[in-house]
């Protein structure tokens, strides 16, 4: 008897660590093969097209020329300008969740917070072409564009038809998409450091704002930074919202008020009407493209939070 | 004794099976967001007339084809038709099913819809950058009388690939010679960068930008342009005489068509001549495999065009779609039992 129980026991066991690995493996396997897909279906446009296909501003589905460089720009661009707005933003909060908010507070807050990375991307995409945009166009556009015209650059930025979309509005709203993981993130780095240190601080005389930026911010400097790398990962890829507010033109501008596109709302609008073999490619090398620069975003992010770990 | 009964069960579904499914109770089809609105309209109808259910997937003309080549489909939908040479090479059958019109819509301040008149030459010159502004001498010699502010044009195209972009651009290509040569008739066009443009998602994307953006010029279907309230203007026709936008105006154009000399239907009813013909009217059409290998399913598919053609012309209507002639809906049938075979090369439409 004993030894079937232990026979059944050994059994399940090891059927349970094959199951794991099994899965685990999967995972590889999945992303070698999407990775090959989108390379084999890439192929002929970068057979064609080669590095050009990098910088080259020209997208024309009629006489069959693409390039990326309008698609990864407007990419590149909204999402440098979601970091940079929500950059600070979540620090604050983060400050303000872990070292100045009664515990009641800091729940409650943070669970806002939380719900707003619930909210799928399409109703921020909604929100902000029917909300956001007229409201951004008539009451910081309009105002932009009088007060900064004589400004050295912020004039060239904020320059261009208000009219409430493009690249600046899509960062605006990415912004608020990578809020939620920006915070969690930050807040959870904090809270990791241990009192001893803030009590040290605090005895030597520093004040709030002393222990919050030469103590506590430097402390978990690599985690912020690796913080700043997950969200990026997350904006460089968001398509719908991005889609509907970029303003939709194969185009680049220093202007941030003009309309653009990225690499996801590409393909989002155009692979559903793309019969043309070239026209697919085309797409799936955007999408590769995507696939490549993520990849290595996360790669780096991953170096930077282990690095921390060591120290 | 379980086993047995599962047996027994399992056996028995395998001889019912093809029984049971040997009248047709669903139809599927991909394709076209055009005619969505109308095709929805005319399944529910059919449903209740003759109890069998249409499933339409509007996912776009080009998945449309895509599908229909794939075969996951019993019919494609596209807003642009198919050449009789790309017919012939997928073995498929094309007809026309209803019409639509586009009209430009415009947010000027201080006209109102029906006021401005435009010119085939003028909407191209527009969206290719050549004219700039509002109170530009091409655009007041043609509305003398009207007080046209003097504003930039923001001109508003789809940013999805789309039929009616490809039926817009070849309005513009037919009416504009340089159009034809520097931008191109398609789904999606490289817009010219000259022309402040602006890309919206859908016929509601260009709505809603033209809608709340002065000084802006669009494209959409009539539908949305009713529906939401936008300003269209008056277009100078073939013949040479400014049209509005309305049914009377549509059914000219489409009775001009002249669907008898098209091979394979394929046929872009823009620019018709006539003088009370709008020039902008485009059919959208269905794709169907001229063998049929399930010809039940065929005939099924056949069956609900047919009883839609002689049945759905006011639901189309009051949908603001055009439908079609019935001269062209008998050509229509007679394609259908000439092209559309079984295996056995019978007629599937019966």
């Amino acid at each position: 008897m004993s030894t079937l129980v232990m026979k059944s026991r050994w059994h399940s066991d090891t059927l349970f660590q094959r199951a794991c690995w099994s899965s685990a493996i999967l995972i590889g396997v999945l992303l070698v093969s999407i990775l090959l897909s989108l390379l084999h279906g890439a192929w002929p446009a970068l057979e064609k097209f080669g590095f050009g296909f990098l910088f080259s501003t020209e997208w024309n589905p009629i006489t069959s020329e693409y390039g990326a460089a309008n698609a990864l720009y407007g990419t590149l661009v909204s999402s440098f300008i979601a970091i940079l707005l929500a950059l600070p933003l979540s620090l604050a909060i983060g400050v303000f969740l872990t070292e100045l908010a009664p515990a009641w507070m800091s729940h409650s807050v943070a669970a806002a917070i939380e719900l707003l990375a619930a909210v799928p991307s399409i109703i921020y995409g909604m929100w902000g072409l029917f909300v956001f945009a007229p409201w951004f166009s008539e009451h910081f556009q309009l105002w932009a564009l009088d007060a900064f015209s004589e400004v050295p650059v912020l004039g060239l930025l904020f320059s261009g038809p208000p009219m409430g979309v493009g690249l600046l509005t899509s960062g605006i709203i990415l912004a608020f998409m990578i809020l939620p993981i920006l915070t969690a993130l930050i807040k959870e780095a904090l809270s990791t450091i241990p009192n001893v240190m803030r009590e040290a601080s605090y005895g030597i005389g520093a004040n709030r704002w002393e222990v919050t930026f030469f103590v506590l911010l430097p402390a978990v400097r690599s985690a912020i930074f690796g913080a700043v790398i997950l969200a990026l990962g997350r904006a460089l890829g968001e398509t719908m919202a991005v889609t509907f507010v970029i303003g939709g033109a194969q185009d680049m501008n220093t202007s941030l008020f003009m309309p653009a596109t990225s690499v996801s709302a590409t393909i989002a609008e155009q692979f559903n009407e793309a019969t043309n073999d070239m026209h697919i490619s085309s797409l799936l090398a955007l999408g590769l493209l995507l696939f490549v620069i993520t990849f290595a975003v996360m790669a780096v992010a991953r170096i930077l939070m282990r690095k921390r770990k060591l120290s | 004794m379980n086993k047995l009964l599962n047996g027994l069960l399992l056996a028995s579904t395998v001889v019912i099976a093809p029984m049971s499914y040997a009248k047709v109770d669903t139809i599927n089809g991909a394709g076209a967001t055009f005619p969505y609105p109308v095709y929805a309209k005319w399944a529910e109808a059919y449903n209740k007339a003759e109890g069998v259910k249409l499933n339409y997937q509007s996912i776009g003309s080009g998945g449309g084809i895509k599908q229909i080549k794939a075969k996951t489909v019993d019919f494609g939908a596209s807003d642009a038709p198919l050449t009789k040479e790309e017919l012939d090479q997928a073995g498929l059958a094309q007809f026309p099913a209803v019409m639509g019109a586009i009209v430009p819509v415009i947010n000027v301040k201080g006209i109102e819809a029906g006021q401005l008149k435009l010119s085939g030459q003028l909407l191209a010159d527009i969206y290719s950058g050549k004219v700039k502004m509002w109170d530009d001498a091409a655009i007041a010699s043609l509305n003398e009388g009207v007080k046209l502010p003097h504003m930039p044009i923001y001109t508003v195209h789809r940013s999805d690939g789309s039929g009616t972009t490809f039926n817009f651009t070849d309005y513009l290509a037919r009416v504009s010679p340089e159009w034809q040569k520097n931008v191109g008739v398609g789904k999606e066009v490289a817009w010219p960068k000259e022309a402040q443009q602006l890309g919206g998602k859908g016929n509601e994307g260009v709505a809603n930008f033209v809608s709340r953006t002065p000084g802006s010029i669009g494209y959409v279907e009539f539908a949305y342009a009713k529906s939401n309230n936008l300003t269209y203007t008056q277009m100078e026709n073939k013949a040479g005489k400014f049209v509005k936008p309305e049914m009377a105006a549509f059914q000219a154009a489409a009775a001009n068509a002249d669907w008898s000399n098209a091979p394979g239907f394929h046929l872009i009813l823009n620019d018709q001549p006539g003088d009370a013909s709008w020039p902008m009217t485009a059919a959208t059409f269905i794709l169907v495999y001229k063998q049929q290998d399930d010809a039940e399913k065929g005939d099924a598919v056949l069956k609900f065009f047919d009883w839609s053609f002689a049945n759905g012309d006011q639901a189309a209507e009051a949908l603001d779609y055009i439908p079609m002639p019935d001269s062209v809906v008998k050509m229509i049938e007679d394609m259908w039992r000439n092209d559309v075979k079984d295996t056995q090369g019978m007629a599937v439409y019966k």
